[in-house]
């Protein structure tokens, strides 16, 4: 039977993890992550979990050894944030190029400098190239949920690419909730073993990984690198439907919240998703024509799902948890914003960065942008593009 | 100066928790600024992240808060743009030994003229208490709940064999030694290295049945021992203890950026 616990994100994570028991977890502690590996730390001591965790002296040190052990044909785990994951790059990329399905829960933290240690979302952002997948939790439940799917969406032999699951730092790492658990068997079951495509460790057919690779063949593996991503929507669409049979939760690419007839909108991942909800039910109530478009999955980016979900609104605000200095917005707009290049039909957009360093993002906040949002609908002016929420300039 | 003059009181109360060793690390730092003299804007004080990086705020000089691991890279860089200015940075077992252990071999071997102090309270203090490099075998950590199995590094040992200039270590628990040392240390020219050994009650102490900071300063006392002490005990009284005092010190060897400024003369630069 699933039973509802009390978890913080970082608690429900660890718990998925328990369930799931990878073969290796290394991981080197970092605000506001810490707990899920100390969670961890402890299973391992208590003998709940058989997996071999290591305490490496770096982030750097834990990434590669998390490469090492997935080449070995291990299923792993490891958990960051921030300058931890800014710390592991190198050896991000080349876990995604290498094809190796590591898991990696991130609690949102924005990077320094100055140092800061609340949640935004620069550290994932920053990591949107590395060539994993990335899927974002509104709440401790998606967090733990998503974990789950992540083991079988990287696994699967039709993508083999790392998955990071993130949530919010603090606001979700740290906030308790309630979470319904599954079954331990029923968890393993669904996640099932690994089975590489290859390992490092097949004495009967020996490999070599990552050997050099100049003008000659260097593009072509990166080309195939991309295969991985391209199958990836149709294993997470499989594997979600399939989450959704076996324990009743819903997860496709996006979420649409009160969309069906509205004509504005926000886009937003994370934990604003909640904020903005109460806000659109609110305004909802007041007849007003408001919905919200939460992103789930942010690598493969849903361009499809995205231009289905806005192009017949009037006017819609993509909300970003970092920057991007020198492009055009934030990350999330560019993309959006690039998405609705194929359709005919597209609305206003504009677009917010907000909540930098754990700054306060409150329900009036939300409305403002609603509010604004009216008034482009209404007169067909947008104004100006990129603005910022609850900054003093 | 007084040494008050050192420290940002209006960035006071401290950070750190009642009783934390970090702040009489603090005292003897800029004691030993005040016994020298220094000229605030002749001093470059750099700090990286964890307890003991949060140094850099309270104390009145130039400063620099930098990343886990990276301070000695940072001061480096700052030592050779400004080789006439004092390098001062305070670090922690994780700060300088893991994370940043790399970086502490390199400027020992380069014998720059940098100050390192470090905190080494054993623990990663300021992410709640995980097992360090340093962290006594059989203790117990957030991340060893069992008992840390790893054999820890002799700091002093490690920083002699990597080249440092000078090296010595002292504990919170003789706060006038220590500000002696750490003077000492601050008027040798060359890569010196001072090891504190300090208490983190809250996040090791007390998953080590020593949960307040006199219990763990208790345990620290009795733990170390000074070196001119230690000559006339026979090593089974010896056991496990840890020596204090100034262990190496190299006066002949040259220091990195007066190399650096005999190059570029050979070169024919820098006229
Ligand atoms: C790249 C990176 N990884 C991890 C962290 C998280 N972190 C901050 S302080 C710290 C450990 C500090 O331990 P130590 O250096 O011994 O300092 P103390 O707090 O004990 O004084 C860690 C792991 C970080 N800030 N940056
Ligand atoms: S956590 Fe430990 S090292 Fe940090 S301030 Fe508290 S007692 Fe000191
Ligand atoms: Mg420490």
């Amino acid at each position: 039977m699933s039973e509802i616990k009390i978890l913080n994100g970082n608690a429900a994570i660890a718990w998925a993890v328990k369930q799931i028991n990878p073969d290796v977890v290394a991981a080197y502690p970092i605000t506001p992550s810490t707990s899920i590996v100390e969670h961890i730390a402890k299973y391992v001591a208590d003998g709940v979990m058989t997996t071999e965790f290591v305490t490496p002296e770096s982030e750097h040190s834990a990434m590669s050894m998390c490469v090492g052990a997935s080449t070995g044909g291990a299923r792993v785990f490891t958990a960051t944030a921030s300058q931890g994951l800014a710390l592991m790059f190198e050896i991000l990329y080349i876990a995604a190029s290498l094809r190796l399905p590591i898991v990696a829960g991130i609690a949102n933290r924005s990077l320094s400098a100055p140092i800061n240690i609340h949640g935004d979302h620069s550290d994932v952002m920053a990591g949107r190239d590395t060539g994993w997948i990335q899927i974002h939790s509104e709440n401790s439940q998606e967090a733990y949920d998503n974990i789950i799917q992540a083991f079988r969406i990287g696994e699967h032999k039709d993508v083999s690419t790392p998955v990071m699951v993130t949530m919010d730092g603090f606001i979700l790492s740290h906030a308790l909730q309630d979470v319904v658990v599954e079954e331990d068997e029923k968890v393993k079951n669904f996640v099932g073993e690994r089975d590489p495509l290859y390992t490092a460790l097949d004495v009967d057919h020996p490999i070599t990984v990552g050997p050099i690779d100049f003008t000659d063949y260097y593009f072509e593996h990166k080309r195939s690198q991309m295969v991985g991503m391209e199958n990836a929507p149709r294993v997470i669409k499989e594997v979600g439907e399939e989450f959704k049979k076996e324990f009743g939760r819903e997860y496709g690419f996006i979420e649409l919240y009160k969309m069906e007839d509205a004509e504005i909108a926000i886009v937003v991942l994370g934990s604003t998703a909640g904020t903005t909800k109460i806000v659109v039910d609110e305004l909802r109530n007041k007849g007003k024509k408001v919905g919200l478009v939460k992103m789930r999955v942010y690598r493969p980016f849903p361009s499809r799902e995205i231009v289905d979900a806005l192009s017949n609104l009037k006017a819609v605000a993509i909300l970003d948890r970092a920057m991007s200095p020198g492009a055009l917005g934030g990350p999330l707009f560019t993309d959006v914003r690039s998405s609705l290049y194929e359709s005919d039909k597209k609305p206003i957009l504009v677009n917010y960065i907000y909540g930098l360093g754990g700054r306060d993002i409150a329900p009036k906040h939300i409305e403002e942008v609603y509010s604004r949002l009216e008034k482009i609908a209404a007169t067909g002016k947008r104004g100006e593009l990129l603005s910022y929420i609850n900054l003093r300039e | 100066m007084s040494y008050l003059d050192y420290v940002r009181q209006f960035k006071l109360p401290h950070y750190w928790c009642p009783g934390c060793g970090t702040g009489v690390v603090l005292q003897a730092v800029v004691r030993a600024f005040e016994a020298l003299g220094w000229k605030q804007e002749d001093l470059a004080f750099i700090t990286g992240i964890g307890c003991s990086g949060r140094m850099s705020t309270y104390v009145n000089a130039n400063t620099m808060h930098t990343t886990h691991g990276r301070p000695l890279a940072f001061a480096t860089g700052v030592k050779l743009a400004r080789p006439e200015k004092h390098v001062v940075v305070v670090s922690g077992d994780g700060d300088a030994l893991a994370i940043g252990g790399n970086h502490f071999i390199h400027a020992a071997r380069r014998n720059i003229d940098i100050k390192l102090v470090i905190i080494n309270n054993l623990v990663y203090g300021m992410t709640g208490g995980q097992v360090s490099p340093t962290t006594p075998q059989k203790f117990r950590t957030q991340t060893t709940p069992y008992g840390n199995i790893d054999p820890n590094f002799d700091v002093v040992k490690l920083a002699i064999a990597a080249g440092a200039t000078f090296v010595g270590r002292e504990a919170v628990t003789r706060p006038r030694n220590l500000e002696k040392l750490i003077e000492k240390s601050f008027q040798h020219k060359g890569f010196s290295v001072v090891e504190v050994i300090s208490n983190c009650h809250i996040n090791l102490g007390r998953k080590n049945k020593m949960k307040d900071q006199i219990t763990m300063l208790r345990w620290i006392s009795t733990k170390t021992i000074p070196k001119n002490l230690a000559e006339k005990k026979k090593p089974e009284e010896l056991e496990g203890k840890i020596l204090l005092g100034i262990f190496h010190e190299d006066k002949n060897r040259k220091e990195y950026t007066e190399l650096y400024r005999e190059i570029q003369e050979r070169a024919g630069g820098n006229k």
